[in-house]
């Protein structure tokens, strides 16, 4: 959370981007910019358009207007291997792991656009270093894992692309609070360790402003607000919002059941 | 022996079956489409061999005209998906199995204008040799099908679990999604899935020409092959082999010892059975996904 990652090389630069999903417009108009070494979350409700920006980035949609640049070069029409290969890689919602392939085997097609075999075998074990129990059960057909343990697999076969900017979607998603802690801790520890740049999207807003540098809140496909991670979790919007923070009653001793967002 | 005797023909058999069911599950396994032509691809991976080889045709030796057409037929099961399906990307499935239908019309009617219409028979260096092991007669031709196909079987397994596009391939076909995000060109693999089920055909068209005479309606055998892949439950490559050895057997069992017209309808009866008591198949890979 240092102040000097706002002056840092810029990642990703997203430009007034709009994606459909089928007729509906998903996302309208979304700016962002993911600078080197940050960790950048955006959160938002169910349907914001959060898993929508994340596919735009990673070319499995395209966009039907804007730009998304990685280290500058434009990259939104490109097919996702191509994007992989260049050093972005999106770790998915639900996990979405190969079910009858074995935790090893998934992990090794995590690298399947590399061919350095040295660099391949120490990366697996950096990844096992990291998840002790991937390694225990690297014989084991990954659909047998408990949830926490694929989203383990999922993120540990995403590092194995050797990314600059790991998109990250929802790591909390059906996980116990006590490992959705321990899924964070590792990425933060990724994050500074291993110099991935992460972008997060959550819903979880108080694991995912605890973890990031700087967030950005999406409302039906638009960004709304944006700040510091920790200017976010002290906005009272946001508190009332996504930490689910009471308010204050008002003079009249009652609460306002219709409270107005200061964004609208 | 007289038993024995109807077993290893109907094992043959079965091998065709096998290998044509194999094409089935390898695309719908990949590309979740269903290759209705798989039968006229191997119908037109016999005449493509009986194009090169036969002396009335091109007379190529028999050894180099094998590979040759299995190197066609790939070619042609790639281009036709790079040229034709991979635009319908995202079409119903329906609309997919039409296409693949009207294909297999095409494919028959250009095989019958190209070479003959009338059944014809494979000419091959072994024709009409026989082995007697032990009283028993053996066509070579029968136990060639056996062994190669056995073969194949190796070769597809150290193919899926060894080798970089072999896993891609699998890994496409358990998660296409996850696939994409992997990095794995996903469109280049349907493509290349294709081309693999275009050379099995070759292969079962091969084997089955020669042992027999085949002519271009020969490729509805497809259906019986299709009834194979689901008894052994769509979607395992050994589940595929299985059902078609079952059928192979059961076929000219039910012929000797069952009464007139059971040959032909034990198929789909087994297909049904299989269908209401296990409705994956035998080796059903149905899974359900954990949140």
């Amino acid at each position: 959370m240092s102040n000097d990652s706002e002056t840092r090389d810029v990642v990703l630069q997203i430009d007034n981007l709009e994606s459909y999903y089928g007729p509906i417009m998903a996302i309208r108009g979304v700016s962002l910019t993911v600078r080197e070494g940050q960790i950048v979350t955006v959160l938002g409700a169910n349907g914001a358009g959060k898993t929508t920006l994340l596919k735009t980035v990673s070319g499995v949609m395209d966009p039907e207007k804007g730009t998304v640049r990685m280290q500058g070069t434009e990259i939104q029409r490109l097919d996702p291997d191509a994007i992989v290969r260049r050093g972005i890689v999106h770790v998915p919602e639900g996990r979405e792991i190969f079910p009858l392939m074995s935790v090893a085997e998934n992990i090794a097609m995590g690298a399947y656009t590399r061919t350095d075999r040295s660099g391949i075998a120490a990366d697996e074990e950096m990844v096992y270093s990291y998840f002790p129990i991937l390694k225990d059960r690297r014989a084991q057909r990954a659909g047998t894992l408990s949830g926490g343990q694929q989203q383990m697999l999922a993120i540990g076969r995403g590092l194995m692309s050797q990314p600059k900017l790991m998109l990250l979607d929802e790591p909390s998603l059906g996980l116990s609070p006590l490992l959705t802690h321990e899924i964070f801790e590792i990425i933060v520890r990724l994050n500074t360790e291993q110099k991935v740049t992460m972008m997060l999207v959550e819903q979880n807003a108080k694991v995912a402003l605890d973890a990031a540098d700087y967030g950005y809140v999406m409302e039906l496909g638009r960004i709304v607000m944006d700040d510091r991670a920790e200017v976010l979790a002290a906005s009272k919007d946001i508190q009332e919002f996504y930490l689910g923070v009471s308010q204050d009653e008002n003079q009249r001793g009652q609460r306002r059941w219709k409270q107005r967002k200061t964004w609208r | 022996m007289d038993f024995l005797q109807l077993i290893i023909s109907g094992l043959a058999n079965g091998c065709v079956y096998g290998l044509i069911a194999l094409g089935f599950v390898l695309i719908y396994k990949a590309t979740e489409a269903v290759n209705f032509a798989q039968g006229d691809f191997m119908m037109l991976g016999a005449f493509v061999c009986i194009g090169f080889t036969n002396h009335e045709y091109m007379g190529l030796n028999f050894w180099l005209a094998v590979p040759l057409s299995i190197l066609v037929m790939g070619a042609f099961g790639y281009l036709f998906n790079w040229g034709i399906l991979r635009h319908m990307f995202g079409q119903s499935q329906t609309s997919i199995v039409i296409l693949t239908i009207a294909m297999g019309f095409i494919i028959r009617f250009f095989a019958g204008a190209t070479w003959s219409h009338e059944p014809t028979s494979l000419e091959t260096p072994y024709a009409g040799q026989e082995l007697r092991p032990g009283g028993l007669v053996l066509g070579v031709d029968e136990v060639l099908i056996v062994v190669v196909t056995a073969i194949l079987t190796l070769v597809f397994y150290l193919f899926f679990s060894r080798t970089r596009i072999g896993l891609a391939m699998q890994a496409a076909s358990q998660n296409q999604l996850a696939a994409y995000y992997m990095g794995i060109p996903v469109k280049r693999i349907h493509s290349l899935v294709w081309g693999l089920s275009g050379m099995v055909a070759a292969v079962a068209g091969v084997l089955f020409a020669s042992k027999g005479a085949i002519d271009p309606s020969t490729g509805l055998l497809g259906i019986k092959a299709f009834a194979a892949a689901a008894i052994g439950g769509f979607g395992s490559l050994p589940g595929a082999l299985l059902g078609g050895l079952i059928i192979g057997l059961v076929e000219p069992l039910a012929a000797r010892y069952g009464p007139p017209g059971v040959s032909q309808i034990a198929p789909y009866a087994i297909l049904l059975l299989i269908l209401i008591f296990r409705p994956g198949g035998i080796f059903s890979q149905t899974q359900r996904k954990k949140v």
